[in-house]
């Protein structure tokens, strides 16, 4: 009942922001931060493969890039069939509805290559498992640039404006509780098991191949959806967004929040992503910021190599003032 | 036939070059486990080194055989300099870290060589020299065997003798092949291992600048980003053989070379850059630890 109630408080609170907050905010501001939730939506989903569970994985932008086109080919050819048989419902519900499901199957595709990646990374571990998602990742894009249907190395253009700030910050939000509460369930316990010791976690009885195929297809899950954001939002969705350099600045999100913490990783996407942004203002040095951005992360791996917040995350649930009181250990 | 004979000629020459810059990969991995993902970018700069070299002694304006290999050898010693720089100032402070922060501090160096050398030689594109003037040695109808993919071949078959012997009969390949076999070992047995590791980057930053040089023979356009994807596709070359082991990084780039050239000439070049990924994930699904690359038992 209460979780009811906080769900349907927080849908009201969302469809308010998305009414009110663009009247109020620059719309600079609003761009940045949307690429700053979509980075944290990615961020935080690799963090379940890479930090949580331990399996590194260099292909995100793949699955984003595959959750995107899906998502993108929906409601491009099939939205405006689903909305024509809609017609009962008022059109903004129509399009909403059409969005969501673009979501649920770019989240499903996506999550099925994961299944697909996850298989291999039985066999293979660490380097290997590196070597084999970044081709995975530069396989997708080479195979989106071959067909024509989705626009090709021309870029899939005209994909309609869905994405708006209720599903970016819902979304958000529901990435950030769906990792966080499976972090902290005894699934996660498994997780964390198979990232700390292999051989001692199935020793103990768990199923390693399952928990590493899983944190694969949940990841992918949410990096699918994440594509599919980015796809609504800026109407055009392009095969060279999705090089390894993507999957690369992913990593270095989740390694300099402090890899394995999502806190961290939240707060480093938006630092990344606004970082390169905020480098802009630096006047004379301004054709410098990539280099800076560069130095930054080899100086910030020598001198604090667990990442701005090492394995820490804050129990926001102290700051909750209606809690019961809670056992002394 | 003859055009199968065209495909392979160009198809080897590519995968000598693979295999200059997967020899520096499987070195450095051999010794530190580490992905030295900026291999890639020390190889575009030697193309770099190479074109301001020949430009400044004014090879380029009347090219000579041994122009041509003075600039080699430059553009080999600044890659080494470059390459023992990168590891004291960056990977050295991270020795006895978790292997994964030296490999983000690899992607970082990367990322400053290319913004770099975006700041420094401009984004465009710049043409190298033709430091060898192309002549035919053997046409027929459909077949034409220019001396470019020659000398690159003889060049890279030539510099991966040279290393052989130096890995297997001097003193200092020997403590790299101890140092790779176990690193505390070999410190304890009295090798200076920092100067080996040294030493391991500067003979690979070598190989890959002068395949910077090859390369820049038969594709003249030189950037800043070229680096990149061969990069990446040496470093596959490196896993196909069994990453950390010398002759599989060899096998590994004649088999990637000849693969691409193949599916670029017979099937659609746009799928060139997907063949050798696609072709890395069959052999690993096969053999786990690449070609030659023997598995190494877990201790509990």
């Amino acid at each position: 009942m209460k979780r009811l109630a906080a769900f349907i408080g927080f849908f009201l609170l969302f469809l308010l922001a998305n009414r009110f907050l663009p009247e109020i905010i620059d719309p600079y501001y609003l761009h940045l931060f949307t690429l700053s939730c979509i980075n944290v939506i990615l961020a935080v989903s690799l963090n379940l493969i890479n930090g949580t569970t331990g399996q590194f994985s260099l292909g995100h932008a793949g699955f984003m890039a595959v959750g995107g086109y899906t998502s993108a080919s929906l409601t491009f050819y099939l939205g405006p069939k689903i909305i024509a048989t809609l017609d009962f419902l008022p059109a903004i519900l129509a399009k909403n509805f059409v969005f969501l499901f673009a979501l649920l199957g770019g989240g499903l595709s996506a999550a099925f290559l994961g299944l697909l990646v996850g298989i291999p990374s039985l066999r293979l571990r660490g380097d290997y498992l590196a070597i084999v998602t970044l081709g995975m990742g530069e396989i997708v894009r080479v195979l989106i640039l071959n067909v024509e249907a989705i626009g090709g190395a021309r870029g899939f253009s005209d994909i309609p404006a869905y994405t708006n700030l209720f599903w970016i910050i819902s979304l958000t939000a529901l990435t950030i509780a769906a990792v966080a509460s499976l972090t902290a369930s005894s699934h996660g316990r498994a997780f964390l098991s198979v990232r700390e010791d292999e051989i001692a976690a199935e020793a103990m009885g768990v199923n390693t191949t399952y928990y590493k195929v899983i944190a694969f297809v949940i990841g992918a899950f949410f990096a699918g959806m994440a594509g599919c954001l980015f796809g609504h939002y800026l109407q055009l969705l392009h095969p060279n967004s999705f090089t390894f350099l993507k999957s690369f600045e992913i990593i270095i999100m989740i390694i300099v929040g402090g890899l394995g913490s999502i806190f961290g990783a939240v707060v480093a996407a938006v630092i990344l992503t606004l970082l390169p942004e905020a480098l802009r203002y630096l006047g004379p040095v301004k054709d410098w910021r990539m280099v800076i951005y560069s130095l930054a992360l080899i100086i910030l791996m020598i001198t604090r190599p667990q990442g701005l917040f090492g394995n820490w995350t804050p129990d926001f649930r102290r700051w909750w003032p209606f809690r019961k009181p809670q056992p002394v250990a | 036939m003859q055009e199968f004979l065209q495909q392979l000629v160009n198809g080897v020459s590519w995968g000598s070059i693979y295999a200059l810059i997967a020899l520096g990969y499987t070195m450095v991995y051999g010794v530190l486990q580490l992905i030295n993902f900026a291999h890639g970018d020390v190889f575009m700069l030697g193309a770099f080194f190479g074109f301001y070299f020949s430009r400044w002694t004014k090879i380029a304006q009347e090219p000579t055989l041994f122009g041509f290999f003075a600039t080699l050898l430059f553009a080999m010693a600044a890659c080494a300099l470059v390459g023992v720089i990168i590891e004291r100032a960056a990977y050295k402070p991270l020795r006895e870290r978790p292997r994964l922060t030296a490999l983000i501090t690899a992607i970082g160096v990367s990322l400053l060589l290319e913004n770099g050398g975006q700041l420094l030689f401009g984004v465009d594109p710049k043409f190298f020299p033709s430091l060898i003037s192309e002549t035919r040695l053997y046409e027929s109808a459909n077949l034409v065997i220019s001396n470019l993919p020659v000398i690159i071949l003889v060049v890279s078959l030539a510099l991966m003798l040279l290393l052989r012997f130096i890995v297997m009969k001097t003193t200092i390949g020997k403590a790299m092949r101890a140092t790779a076999f176990n690193r505390e070992a070999a410190a304890l047995m009295g090798i200076n291992t920092n100067n080996v590791i040294s030493f391991t980057f500067l003979l690979g930053s070598a190989l890959a600048g002068a395949g910077g040089i090859l390369v820049a023979l038969t594709y003249p356009k030189i950037d800043p980003l070229m680096g990149l994807l061969p990069g990446l596709k040496a470093f596959v070359a490196a896993v196909l053989g069994g990453i950390g082991n010398i002759p599989g990084a060899v096998l590994g780039g004649m088999i990637l070379g000849v693969s691409e050239t193949m599916v670029a000439g017979y099937i659609s070049s746009t799928l060139r850059d997907a063949i050798a990924f696609a072709l890395l994930v069959v052999i690993l699904l096969v053999k786990p630890t690449g070609l030659l690359g023997s598995r190494v038992g877990e201790k509990v």
